[in-house]
């Protein structure tokens, strides 16, 4: 174990004193979680707008909606979008979302601000490569949102950018010309900036450790970082290279990805020898843990805020913490199960679908575990609370819908349905966004100093809850009928029927994303007028509870937590009247 | 605040299984030798999952509505026997799930997608393209005409970009916009595209399958059941994805017959 107790390290730099380097370009590592977090809330905002947009078009075709044909007067003449504008609109809500959303919101932002903090440590290890990777993330949706605003718009070619499509220029259609160029150029800058992330994570997390902070004693949210940065570096490590082939195949005129003799816009291309398959392979072998990295931090977050509002231990946390691991190890074996019928080679299919379904054993432990460990508590029921339960039902639904899609026999039928659809977003979108909601109501006061509105976070937390179950839920019959995704309207005669479903969505869609104005209100309200916090709002046990809040620039105002039990000390009784134990208090001995 | 969130719970629990059970919305019939065990496949799946959504689901309701702090002078029970019952439960019980649908679901997948097409199968070439599929049959003399790209010409019908004027085979190729088969006689495609990825779906013979540019991929099949069924495309192509569609018409052998006379005709 590190101890820099001991060493009594000076702080890694100094307080700035200009605005520039204290909130622009700053290296503490709170700030740089709060740019983070600042960031995601900009990219969710646009990719929720994107959303209703795509839901109204898809249920009401004919909707006049001025607005966007200021944004693309040919993307969207009158105010209906054209179908390319649908999937272009289409590929910037999967691509904000998931990367610059649920890679950053729980993992980038909460593990910036808390992780050093919760092992006790006063900064991240390399605070300037910390403020680099923000910016250049920054940068990269910069970049993304650039393709908005260019002569055919952004990509038509979704999140997944599949080869050829993505990788033979204009002829393959709108958007793929400097829209393309620009999308690709994002994501490769986006990958520079998490590696650079989960080195970060990957070295603080090993290297900074206050005394008696061994590695059994790091709460869940900080294993889940942990965890989680090794699959970024593995993950990115692979799409980075990925990008710059495919930028080399649209701009240097090389065929990584493009095979001989095809013909688009009535011109034979130049290329000739790539595979698109290697694209794909490429692609989902970072897209697959990309699944972890957005919802494993999630995870943690609702493992390290159950046990403070049910006020008893979290059950079984070796086997809770090996069973992350676990699916962080499996997630590489996976990638295959998306690609069941892409046209490889027919007997792979079953090597990939056994890991996928055996990922679900560890998932399975953890949730059972979550809920177990709900029974017999105290449970205190604030916002917090409320998501954490949210949170383990849609990743039980989320979790089942992929015992289908595991299955190669099953997979022949729903794959690229709207089963797909709901699956994901209940699994990744839906239980990683929870997560950062429970995290946001816990940890906003000590961000902050000020508590956040209870009553509109439970208006919050009802409304939103049930309406991601009207949204998601009916997706799975529409996957069962057969509905293919990534339609821009419905002209095959057996989708007919299915557009009152669609419609049910769109209103609930709509309901869903109004609700989710009352978090953005709270959160603004609650930065000015929330009530002042006090030191340990929610009596938990973890580092960041035992400094001010918001915790001073070095994080523990010059002294070093010595820290003398686990994060798990909920219900001990003792002579203090407090049922639980900070992590640096001496241990009760009743 | 527990027992609102149990009886929440409970309501989109049952309501969610009701639909499912009702099939409310579901799977059109199907016509193909291999699409019956998709279906078994499917239920079996279908009830094993239900009882773990619904055993779930009401297991995290019942916690909450008895976790209430309403009772301060409560104490906290510790869960019965601890996590390792729990750790074994889930390891037994879903690996047996999965050991299960694995076993069976292996040989559901390689009814259609590891085995050999029979040998007096139907040969038909199938072409992918922005936002159409084109169909090709061998014509009488049974064999396909070689096919250079350079040649392909949409303007004058030349769709696979076949050479009659050098290719014997290639003349009596018939190009169609249809996927005509005849009932019950096993059919095998060759999919191939001209531009960017597609998919072949017919949601009645429960098959999907890209069509992968640069390569040939087998698919094969058996239809059971005369009638029109649609033919979609279901992957990304670009603007008209949504609309990139054909039909599979099976017929009795004597209309394909007549079909191809009246097509080889033209």
């Amino acid at each position: 174990m590190h101890d820099v107790s001991s060493k009594r390290i000076a702080h890694l730099h100094t307080a700035p004193t200009t605005f520039i380097r204290k909130y622009v370009f700053s290296l503490d590592h709170k700030v740089i979680g709060k740019q983070y977090y600042g960031l995601a809330l900009v990219a969710v905002f646009v990719g929720m707008v994107l959303s209703w947009l795509l839901r109204i078009h898809l249920a009401y075709p004919g909707w006049h909606i001025p607005f966007l044909s200021k944004l693309s007067a040919a993307g969207a003449p009158d105010g209906v979008m054209t179908p390319e504008y649908y999937l272009s609109l289409l590929t910037m809500h999967g691509t904000l979302m998931v990367f610059f959303v649920l890679t950053n919101a729980p993992f980038a932002a909460f593990g910036n601000y808390f992780l050093p903090i919760q092992i006790g440590a006063e900064d991240m290890a390399f605070p300037r490569f910390n403020m680099m990777s923000f910016w250049t993330t920054f940068l990269a949706f910069v970049v993304m949102m650039a393709s908005f605003f260019v002569a055919d718009g952004p990509p038509i070619s979704g999140w997944t950018a599949y080869a050829p499509l993505s990788a033979v220029g204009g002829d393959a259609g709108p958007g793929l010309a400097l829209g393309q160029d620009l999308w690709a150029i994002s994501i490769a800058i986006f990958c520079i900036g998490s590696l650079l992330g989960a080195l970060n994570f990957i070295a603080t997390t090993l290297d900074l450790r206050t005394k008696g902070m061994s590695l059994a004693r790091m709460p869940y949210s900080t294993w889940a970082w942990f965890v989680t940065s090794v699959i970024a570096l593995l993950a990115f490590a692979v799409l980075l290279p990925a990008c710059i082939l495919l930028i080399l195949d649209r701009v240097a005129g090389t065929s990584f990805f493009i095979p001989g003799g095809l013909i688009l816009s009535d011109k034979l291309q130049p290329h000739s020898g790539g595979s698109p398959l290697l694209w794909q392979h490429l692609f989902w072998f970072f897209g697959h843990p990309e699944v972890y990295i957005a919802i494993l931090p999630s995870i943690g977050i609702i493992a390290t805020i159950l046990p403070v509002f049910t006020r008893k231990p979290l059950l079984g946390p070796r086997a809770f913490i090996g069973s992350m691991v676990a699916i962080g190890f499996l997630s590489y074996m996976v990638w295959g199960h998306h690609m069941f019928v892409s046209g490889m080679n027919p007997f792979s299919a079953n090597l990939f679908s056994v890991p996928t379904l055996v990922i679900t054993i560890p998932a399975t432990i953890l949730t059972l575990l979550l809920t177990a460990s709900i029974y017999g508590g105290k449970m205190r029921f604030d916002t917090p609370a409320l998501f954490c339960l949210g949170f383990i039902s849609v990743f039980i639904s989320g979790g089942i819908s992929g015992f289908y899609l595991a299955q190669p026999s099953l997979d022949t039928y729903l794959h690229a349905t709207y089963f797909v659809v709901a699956h994901f977003h209940f699994v990744m979108a839906v239980a990683s966004l929870f997560g950062v909601f429970a995290g946001t109501y816990f940890w906003f006061p000590k961000m902050f100093g000020r508590m956040m509105n209870e009553t509109l976070g439970k208006w919050h937390f009802w409304l939103t809850f049930l309406g991601v179950y009207c949204v998601f839920m009916p997706m799975h019959y529409l996957g069962l009928v057969g509905n293919v995704r990534r339609y821009s309207a419905f002209v095959d005669d057996y989708l007919a029927p299915l557009i009152p479903v669609h419609k049910f969505i769109t209103i609930a869609a709509l309901l869903t994303g109004a609700a989710q104005l009352i978090f953005f209100g709270n959160l603004i309200w609650s930065r000015f007028r929330g009530p002042i916090a006090p030191e340990n709002p929610w009596e938990a046990t973890s580092l960041e509870w035992t400094t001010t809040s918001p915790p001073p620039f070095d994080n523990f105002g010059g002294n070093h937590p010595v820290v003398k039990n686990g994060p798990n000390e909920y219900g001990v009784g003792g002579t203090d009247g407090n049922d639980y134990v900070m992590q640096n208090a001496a241990p009760k001995s009743a | 605040m527990g027992k609102v969130f149990a009886v929440v719970l409970t309501l989109i629990t049952l309501v969610s299984i009701a639909f499912f059970a009702m099939h409310t919305w579901w799977l059109p019939p199907d016509i193909s030798t291999t699409g019956k065990a998709v279906d078994r496949q499917l239920d079996e799946t279908l009830i094993g999952t239900g009882i773990l959504f619904l055993a779930g689901q009401l297991m995290l309701g019942c916690f909450a509505w008895t976790a209430s702090d309403k009772n301060r002078a409560k104490k906290i029970k510790p869960f019965p026997g601890g996590a390792a019952p729990l750790v074994t439960a889930a390891i037994i019980l879903v690996g047996i799930e999965i050991f299960t649908l694995t076993f069976v679901g292996s040989k559901t997948w390689g009814a259609i997608y590891l085995t050999a097409a029979a040998p007096d199968s139907l040969r038909i070439d199938v072409q992918a393209e922005q936002f159409a599929f084109y169909f090709r049959y061998p014509g009488s003399d049974g064999k396909f005409g070689g096919v250079h790209p350079e040649k392909i010409d949409d303007g004058s019908g030349n769709y696979f970009g076949l050479d009659p004027a050098s290719d014997v085979a290639a003349r009596d190729d018939i190009v169609a916009a249809s996927l005509v088969v005849p009932v019950n006689r096993p059919v095998s495609l060759a999919l191939h595209s001209k531009d960017v990825g597609h998919s072949f779906y017919v949601r009645e013979l429960r098959v999907q399958q890209d069509f992968v540019p640069g390569l040939d991929i087998p698919l094969h099949f058996t239809a059971t059941q005369i009638g029109k069924y649609e033919i979609v495309c279901t992957q990304l192509c670009g603007l008209g994805h949504y609309n990139m569609k054909a039909y599979l018409e099976v017929m009795k052998e004597e209309d394909y017959e007549q079909w191809l006379k009246t097509q080889s005709g033209q």
